[in-house]
């Protein structure tokens, strides 16, 4: 089984504490195949020494010292499986306390977002509010996945009200995919293998899912943007007029003879070629790491952005952006941070925070005038550079930022821009 | 416009590849003084062939860094000089057998070469005042690893904290330093050990000939099979024997096991790691089976 053609899915996991995500991560890896025997027997020899009578999968999943000794998951893990057609490349965030911060970093990259029910307690504050950070973190496909079937005798009733109640809760968000599967992790019904004791259920299983859906078509293939991140100049003999602009391409398709705009400068000119290492190729895409060549000698350093002449982004130093904040010093208005977007870095001022958004009520409260850890709100912000981006509903990539603080070096927020 | 988003698929190998040079080139850009640690062994020639595809046709702007046990394969040292001499990259050798001498570290008779590499690569971080180390460390090789950012924190004793790790959003990677700190950049983290093998075999380049099957003199300790050497003598009840054989990892030999194994193509490799039933740690690394947190311990004090 080679790696070499198959396609790549991400995906984030949400869910509360007891709600079987690490069974089910476990027995996503054990029925691809995934874990070795050493790891298992590793597994079992902790779980006989706790004195469990089963074997904890949970232990797969929770790599460091103090998260076994705590037995909870403190921070985002990614692990790997891969099936013949995909590979899969999960991020295993934790259901517990620092829940936003770590949800919307697992998410940050994700094409899915994978949330976990319990079939008994139903949707409760905790899914919602889930589903509320994937759809605010522009997560295209989302899975409900209705666990512990099992322990409600694989009712469809039970199911079908939890159906409904989230179909009517998502309207309110931005979901364009949304599939409900009704599962077991435990005894692992839908989740390689259809159930028959959910004969009424008629979709695909979790796997079967994981591997069509359908993600290429989740990009912006239609605004061309390329952040230059790198000026590759060998200044050897054999390379000597050799000037070529390194970045990986953030949107849309690029092509020898494009007419193209250097921003912020505005000058002009034409893409000469595009080289991808030592062949040269005919067109780029995101997110292909490629080196591009312009006709004109223009000035061209780290930071600038290559687009269309006529579909270029407005250089903006007045940001309107929503903001996750991740630290426990709360954020405040006139406060003075560092700011990463793109290639560019500079310093941003606060200028305002609008309103607190209340994620398990939708809830919008503008009489607080500061964000505490895990919150989210949105953030009026100045920056001394001018931010070469798009709406984060257009572009994933050019419509987001990061937020550090400059005594610590901590990056202690997450942005996307508002169109 | 007759292409649909179907004409514009990148496999899930050529995105890993685009996203470790993306990584390569933003370390290049915005850090002093990087270094590539490079061990000769599969996983850091791949980061070589990948820091290669970044700065082409520029040389790699950054210099190698071996750390050196003293009881490393011969036949990984060669590789290594030749991917140093044909890229033109500058090689330092950051040897353990000095360090032992000068007293960097200090050998109490019970402590492995592999956690001397700690101090004596510390200590060729600080001398030479590097600011970014990259290494071909993977998530899917341990569990502590699965925890790993890209770029990984160290403070000015070299030290991880796993609980104190920044968020890494999108792919905007945050290389903020103070004074004395540096950071540990994987590339290679989305990796998986049959990916590797993949590219290998893909890109066609040059690895340790110990990777395929070869005729070797061993002998069986803790269920590993060990290379019979100067370094490495055998206890009492251990018997040599030559075996069919072929390594999954290479470190330091006295602590590196082989495999039982044919394989003597890139694609019999693959075939063989695609049906593999034991991790390559499990099999053949002796020095992950001190204690279950063996990994995360060494990483805490600066371990790659």
């Amino acid at each position: 089984m080679s790696t070499t053609n198959m396609d790549l899915l991400r995906f984030a996991t949400a869910g509360s504490v007891d709600d079987g995500k690490s069974t089910l991560i476990g027995r996503l890896l054990l029925d691809s195949k995934s874990i070795f025997e050493d790891q298992l027997q590793a597994v079992e020899a902790t779980s006989t020494s706790k004195g469990y009578d089963y074997t904890d999968l949970a232990l797969l999943t929770d790599g460091l010292r103090s998260e076994r000794e705590q037995g909870i998951t403190i921070d985002v893990a990614y692990r790997y499986f891969a099936t013949p057609n995909r590979k899969f490349i999960i991020a295993d965030t934790p259901g517990h306390v620092q829940y936003t911060r770590n949800m919307v970093t697992g998410a940050s990259t994700a094409d899915l977002g994978l949330v976990l029910v319990d079939a008994r307690q139903g949707l409760t504050e905790q899914s919602r509010r889930h589903a509320v950070i994937l759809s605010l973190l522009r997560v295209p496909h989302l899975v409900l996945a209705v666990n512990k079937m099992d322990l409600v005798d694989f009712a469809e009733d039970v199911y079908q009200k939890i159906h409904t109640e989230f179909t009517q809760f998502a309207t309110k968000l931005n979901i364009p995919d949304l599939q409900v599967i009704p599962i077991s992790a435990l005894q692992g019904d839908n989740v390689v293998n259809r159930s028959e004791k959910m004969a009424w259920y008629s979709g695909p299983t979790l796997m079967h899912h994981l591997e069509h859906v359908h993600v290429a078509s989740d990009r912006d293939l239609i605004d061309a943007r390329f952040p230059v991140q790198y000026v590759v100049r060998p200044k050897s003999d054999e390379f000597h007029d050799y000037r070529g602009y390194a970045g990986q391409v953030a949107g849309g398709v690029l092509k020898p003879g494009d007419e193209v705009v250097v921003l912020p400068s505005g000058m002009t000119s034409r893409i000469a070629k595009i080289d991808l290492f030592d062949k040269e190729v005919t067109e780029a895409f995101p997110p292909m790491s490629v080196t591009v060549h312009l006709e004109d000698d223009v000035d061209v350093s780290r930071g600038d952005m290559i687009a269309r002449v006529k579909n270029a982004p407005e250089p903006l130093q007045d940001i309107d952006a929503m903001v996750c904040w991740m630290t426990t010093t709360p954020l405040k208005p006139r406060q003075k941070l560092a700011i990463k977007h793109t290639t560019r870095t500079g310093r941003a001022l606060v200028k305002d925070i609008q309103y607190r958004l209340d994620v398990n009520t939708l809830h919008r409260d503008q009489e607080t005038k500061e964000l505490g850890v895990n919150e989210i709100g949105r953030v009026q912000l100045r920056t001394t550079v001018p931010l070469l981006s798009d709406p984060y509903a257009k572009n994933r990539a050019t419509g987001s930022f990061i937020l550090i603080d400059e005594a610590t070096g901590v990056t202690v927020g997450a942005g996307m821009i508002n169109g | 416009m007759s292409q649909t988003h179907a004409d514009y698929r990148l496999s899930q190998l050529d995105q890993l590849e685009a996203e470790s040079i993306h990584i390569f080139r933003e370390v290049a850009a915005e850090f002093e003084k990087p270094v590539l640690m490079f061990s000769g062994g599969k996983d850091s020639i791949v980061m070589m062939r990948l820091a290669e595809k970044a700065f082409y046709p520029a040389k790699i702007p950054f210099p190698v860094l071996q750390v050196d046990t003293g009881y490393d394969f011969p036949e990984v040292l060669a590789t290594r000089d030749n991917w140093v001499n044909r890229l033109g990259v500058r090689l330092i050798v950051a040897s353990v057998e000095e360090a032992l001498a000068n007293g960097i570290v200090v050998d109490d008779g019970k402590t492995s070469r592999n956690r001397h590499q700690i101090g004596t690569l510390l200590n060729a971080i600080e001398e030479n005042g590097f600011t970014a180390a990259f290494g071909g460390g993977r998530r899917d090789e341990e569990k502590a690893r699965a925890k790993e950012r890209v770029y990984s924190h160290r403070d000015e004793f070299g030290q991880w904290d796993p609980k104190m790790q920044r968020p890494e959003l999108w792919n905007l990677y945050n290389g903020r330093l103070h004074e004395g700190e540096h950071m540990r950049i994987f590339p290679i983290s989305n990796w998986t050990e049959l990916d590797i093998w993949d590219y290998i075999g893909r890109e066609g380049i040059e690895i340790p000939s110990i990777y395929f099957s070869h005729q070797r003199r061993v002998f069986e300790r803790d269920g590993m099979l060990l290379s019979e050497s100067e370094h490495n003598s055998c206890r009492e009840g251990e018997v040599v024997e030559e075996r069919t054989v072929r390594f999954r990892t290479v470190g330091d030999l006295t602590l590196t096991g082989c495999v039982e194994s044919t394989a003597s193509t890139i694609d019999e490799i693959i075939a063989e790691v695609a049906i593999a039933t034991v991790t390559e740690r499990g099999a053949t690394r002796g020095d992950d089976r001190f204690s279950e947190a063996a990994m995360e311990d060494r990483k805490k004090e600066g371990y790659f």
